[in-house]
């Protein structure tokens, strides 16, 4: 089952310490993803999934990896206080999931509130097929963008330390031989 | 009874076991990058939970059929998908001023790893070097 793929990909992921390996690792886990929400239902996101997490963030990573080297060294401290941190989260979460729904039920109470509106009127309203579309470029537009909003910001932000960096780079350079 | 919560939770908890491991590498690994995929990898996993809240069995993509008229057509909840559509551009996003970051720190101090920053830093402090 893609599940218990996804989490043999985590645990590689957590092991290897060659960083080439664990960008191509973590494309294959997106990709895998981007399987699993096929399956649950969720043709968009996957899409976007195996487009922006398995494509782009994988050339990100390259990207930043070609700059900065690919060896990671072995970690100093001991790993034992993060271990017993993690645990004790994970078991907080598992027991909150106790008091979950079980998976797939269609009385969940997600699905009614807003979603059965979405899903009724929807197609009276906008008059586009495709319930996702709709809902994220009509009902939750605001949400969208917002969304190019960040988007925007973290484009400007990247531009700025990269090429703040190569203009620091270059006064030091032109301070030493003046 | 165990075993019908396992089988309907089994989901649930493998997201929650990839989201610690993702956890796990963000506190634990000191190499500026890992950490990145790390915060990542949780990033996936809290999709992967979202995306199974919005799952019915025997649903369909939320692709409407004909204007929804037939009521045997069960559609999957679409609102848990358009918020993580929202959620995986910010996510890149994010990654990516992550990642610029690193590369500046990489040339500023020429190391990744987090204790050699931390060493360099102590001993930069005294000499008063301005940081870029």
């Amino acid at each position: 089952m893609l599940l218990t793929l996804l989490a043999a990909t985590g645990f590689a992921l957590l092991r290897i310490r060659n960083l080439f390996a664990v960008v191509m690792l973590a494309g294959v886990y997106s990709l895998l993803s981007a399987g699993l929400f096929t399956v649950m239902d969720a043709v968009d996101v996957a899409f976007t999934e195996a487009a922006v997490g398995a494509g782009i963030s994988t050339v990100l990573f390259l990207g930043a990896l070609a700059l900065c080297g690919h060896h990671e060294s072995k970690p100093g401290h001991t790993p034992l206080l993060p271990l017993f941190v993690v645990c004790l989260t994970g078991a907080a979460l598992v027991y909150g999931t106790m008091d979950m729904p079980g998976f797939g039920e269609a009385s969940n109470p997600v699905h009614h509130h807003v979603a059965d509106h979405y899903l009724e009127e929807s197609y009276g309203e906008i008059g586009i097929p495709n319930v996702v579309t709709s809902v994220l470029a009509s009902y939750r537009g605001y949400d969208t963008m917002g969304e190019t909003t960040v988007v925007f910001a973290a484009a400007v932000g990247v531009m700025i330390l990269l090429v703040g960096g190569a203009r620091a780079r270059r006064a030091r350079g032109g301070g030493e031989e003046g | 009874m165990t075993l019908d919560l396992l089988l309907t939770h089994y989901n649930y908890w493998v997201v929650i076991f990839l989201m610690m491991v993702g956890f796990y590498i963000l506190i634990s690994r000191g190499n500026l990058i890992k950490k990145i995929v790390g915060l990542n990898v949780f990033q996936t996993s809290v999709f992967m939970l979202y995306i199974s809240l919005g799952k019915i069995t025997e649903g369909t993509p939320p692709i409407l059929v004909d204007g929804y008229g037939d009521a045997d057509v069960v559609y999957s909840n679409p609102l848990p998908h358009v918020l993580i559509l929202t959620a995986i551009v910010v996510g890149i996003a994010t990654t990516s001023v992550g990642l610029a970051l690193a590369v500046r720190i990489k040339e500023a101090y020429g190391t990744l790893e987090e204790d050699e920053i931390t060493g360099i830093e102590a001993g930069i402090e005294p000499a008063g070097e301005a940081g870029g």
